[in-house]
């Protein structure tokens, strides 16, 4: 089990531990808003306090020992003095939020791929990931986001950094990690019943590390197809949507699934064979099993041949 | 002697009255409803958090519980409460009439409100919804609940909405008693005027959107759907176009039920009454400018730098009036009565949500801390700690007034303490843990948030338990409550010259106004 970083242990009071190479200056501006309200807020009590316990009234029929309505220069004062802090934070937070924004010429381009529920990643070299996304450290990274379904949004926190994902559009988000480790990655807009397991694992890389990782080949073909079917079935996302225990999820359990007979929506049956399944693989909405809605992304591309024969015999396996 | 309450009998009397305080009390004990059931959704959302995975419900039951909060607390009780229930009753008696402008149409608004809490009711009933309150596209066109049904309730009750402020209107413009001229008018009243501006000026967007939307779900004109042409971060704009004023029209009401209550406790006059009344007036003009404040993580670099801008500008009138409250306690004559404790329970919670909203309307602050916890946090400080403790706040206060009853000044105590020390043990973790990364509306969460949703949970149960104190001793008061004089706290705006509670006609004879609404004297004249 690879750890990934706890986002309450390391860090400060309020804020998870910063990995960021350009935004160090975030966690500075949020504590100095932190403390400009505290201060302000000591002031307020205090004075509050003050007044009420200068003021209470000690018998029922007590009068206010002054009636003032108003007084020109205070309330200037307590206009303008608050309009310019406001003011000087819009312009810190302003400044901050354009090196967010900019992008570096030099940058690694990356493609995110939001659907219910997982993250799809895909590298320079065509090279593909579910759930994990690889960049190399102290390396800017261009992140073209889009989504295939619904809303999304794509959370680093370690980062202090998102950005919407929206379909039919492509929104750009710029990080440059400066630690070398495995941080959480969240989808932070809601998207339906799995929206808070659509989560993925910022890995951040040697830069040797990431090209190794951009070369590797993922097919582990050491052990028993089934067993490689088993990995994929987490390691894929196919584990947020389908049981093997035979309890039905978003989708159906893989339990007992192959050489079942299934009933369409359409009215039509097929048994569950090997043809039926690589179609719902990489064509799920071909046909939709009653009782089940069709919001399965394809995975054609995303699996080689070899994955989908491994997913296959694992299905076989989990059948009587 | 009779009064209103005693004027007429049976149940029809009341359900078709013109009279602006039986629909006033007939509005309150529907909000007091909403309130329950949006209140119940709101413990099971918490009693599901108390551990990372799965406890009581499954994840579309925990969407539905979070949504059936939002939409019913939003639409069903804090938008009506304050100006549907205190206003309805106190207002006409403030400006010394004896009925709004429009008797009928008050009505109307009532049925209306009745009859879109009832379809909205139905949503439940019809398999839930699960897109959040504000129903965003294309989850909100595609998932397969009852969210037409819902939506049409919304819309239903925005017309209710935008009934109650036309009558406001009409009523402070030409009932206001002989003598009272607009500087002269209590500061609640001013309140309501800014309000029910935007209810007008607002609500017709919130229809328009959810009629597209709407269309949208049932013949795909392919407005907001990306998949048919259409583009979704088109409906948040319109969406927020409404929601961000109407944000304000949920917090410029409590804001005058806040100066009543100083006025009135301190027996002060209110300090600086102009810039507190045309504060209201400026929140009520920029808050159309902010709504993109809402969507920095989607729209473009220079419409959120604008945004930002125009945010920070209408936090000023806010503070303003903070500082005016305060003001106001100087050299007063303080008593420290359960309406006063919801007062300053008013001013720390809410000072305390509005400098959590710097960190929101700051740019770069906000990328980090957008959909997480912190955003949770920050509006029920305003919005429980600062709406709904105005009210609670002006229900105490006009209770008598509206029943002729006093209450346990003893459970009340006990009741604000229970809610205040439960609010905040509630909320105030859930700046920390938002601010660490914990998103919002999240049925599942890692391991590591597990103690902060812990506290917030336990937090939620005491709430819970100081409002039902405050049930038992309300209806209490109502059953054996020691009879209340006219004007049990010695304030000066002309609904207390009426009895309590008022007769069917409040005022035999119109009052004269002949001094502004706070001149309370002083012991010392200089």
């Amino acid at each position: 089990m690879e750890i990934i970083q706890n986002l309450t242990e390391k860090g400060t009071f309020f804020l998870p531990s910063n990995i960021s190479a350009t935004l160090g200056e975030f966690d500075t501006l949020f504590y100095f808003i932190l403390w400009l309200s505290v201060i302000f807020m000591v002031g307020l009590i205090g004075v509050s306090a003050w007044f009420l316990i200068t003021s209470k009234r000690k018998s029922s029929d007590q009068l206010a020992e002054k009636q003032i309505t108003h007084n020109i220069p205070l309330e200037i004062i307590w206009t303008v003095v608050p309009t310019l802090l406001v003011l000087f934070i819009f312009w810190l937070g302003f400044k901050q939020y354009m090196l967010m924004r900019s992008i570096p010429p030099n940058a690694t381009t990356i493609y995110v791929s939001g659907k219910k529920w997982f993250w799809e990643f895909t590298y320079p070299n065509g090279k593909k990931t579910i759930g994990d996304l690889v960049v190399p450290v102290n390396t800017p990274v261009k992140l073209i986001l889009s989504s295939t379904d619904v809303l999304h949004s794509f959370y680093l926190p370690n980062l202090r950094i998102k950005r919407d994902v929206i379909p039919n559009r492509y929104t750009v988000l710029t990080i440059e990690p400066a630690k070398i480790g495995n941080f959480r990655i969240f989808c932070t807009e809601y998207c339906g019943d799995k929206h808070s397991n659509m989560l993925a694992t910022l890995k951040v890389m040697s830069n040797d590390d990431y090209y190794a990782f951009l070369k590797a080949v993922d097919f582990d073909d050491s052990i028993p197809l089934s067993e490689a079917g088993k990995q994929l079935y987490t390691k894929k996302g196919c584990v947020a949507c389908h049981s093997i225990d035979g309890s039905p999820m978003v989708g159906p359990t893989w339990k007992n699934l192959y050489n079942a007979n299934r009933v369409f929506t359409d009215g039509s049956e097929r048994i569950a064979d090997e043809a039926y399944l690589i179609e719902s693989i990489n064509y799920p909405q071909a046909h939709i099993v009653t009782g089940y809605q069709p919001v399965m992304p394809s995975y054609q591309g995303l699996l080689v041949d070899q994955e989908i024969t491994a997913i296959i015999e694992y299905i076989k396996e989990l059948s009587d | 002697m009779k009064n209103y309450i005693t004027e007429k009998k049976g149940l029809l009397s009341w359900l078709f009255t013109k009279d602006h305080k039986r629909i006033g009390i007939m509005y309150l004990f529907s909000v007091f409803g909403a309130f329950a059931v949006g209140g119940f959704a709101a413990l099971l959302v918490r009693l599901e958090l108390f551990t990372p995975d799965q406890l009581i419900l499954t994840a579309k039951q925990y969407n539905q519980s979070f949504t059936l909060h939002g939409a019913i607390m939003v639409f069903l009780f804090i938008i009506p409460s304050i100006p549907a229930t205190l206003g309805n009753f106190i207002l006409p008696l403030q400006l010394g009439a004896n009925d709004v402008a429009f008797p009928k149409l008050n009505l109307a608004s009532f049925h209306v409100y009745i009859l879109g809490a009832l379809v909205c009711i139905l949503s439940i009933f019809m398999g839930g919804i699960d897109t959040g309150w504000t129903f965003y596209t294309p989850y909100s066109t595609t998932t397969d609940t009852a969210v037409v049904t819902m939506v049409v309730g919304a819309f239903i009750l925005g017309f209710s909405s935008i009934l109650t402020g036309v009558n406001f209107i009409a009523t402070i413009h030409y009932l206001r008693a002989p003598g009272m001229t607009w500087f002269r008018m209590p500061l609640f009243a001013w309140s309501l005027y800014a309000t029910s501006i935007i209810q007008i000026l607002a609500t017709p967007v919130l229809a328009i959107t959810l009629v597209l939307l709407i269309l949208e779900r049932m013949w795909g004109i392919g407005i907001f759907d990306p998949a048919i042409g259409g583009d979704p971060v088109l409906f948040q704009h319109f969406f927020w176009f409404y929601s961000h004023p109407a944000v304000y029209i949920m917090i410029l009401p409590a804001m005058g039920v806040i100066s009543e209550l100083v006025t009135t406790f301190s027996r002060k006059n209110i300090f600086g009454y102009k810039a507190i009344a045309m504060s209201s007036i400026a929140i009520a003009v920029i808050s159309f400018l902010v709504w993109g404040h809402h969507m920095y993580t989607s729209e473009s670099e220079l419409a959120a730098t604008l945004f930002s801008i125009l945010t920070f500008l209408v936090a000023i009138p806010s503070g303003v009036k903070i500082f005016n409250w305060i003001a106001t306690l100087y050299k007063g004559s303080i008593s420290f009565e359960t309406p006063f404790l919801y007062f300053l329970g008013f001013l720390f919670l809410f000072v305390i949500g509005g400098f959590t909203g710097i960190f929101l309307g700051t740019l770069s602050t906000n990328i980090h801390l957008h959909d997480t916890y912190f955003v949770v946090a920050h509006f029920h400080y305003v919005m429980f700690g600062g709406t709904l403790y105005a009210f609670l706040g002006g229900l105490h206060y006009w209770w008598p007034k509206m029943f002729g009853k006093m209450y346990s000044e003893y459970l009340a105590k006990w009741a604000f303490w229970l809610i205040f020390i439960g609010f905040n043990m509630t909320f105030f973790v859930q700046f920390i843990m938002g601010s660490k990364g914990m998103p919002r509306r999240y049925y599942n969460y890692v391991d590591e948030f597990a103690i902060y949703h812990q506290i917030s949970t336990v937090g939620s149960w005491i709430i819970a338990i100081g409002f039902i104190v405050m049930l038992i001793y309300l209806v209490k008061s109502l059953r054996s409550g020691k009879k209340a004089d006219k004007n049990p706290w010695g304030a000066l705006t002309l609904e207390w010259l009426t009895d309590s509670p008022p007769q069917y006609h409040a005022f035999s004879k119109t009052p004269v106004v002949t001094s502004p609404p706070y001149d309370y004297k002083a012991s010392s004249h200089e």
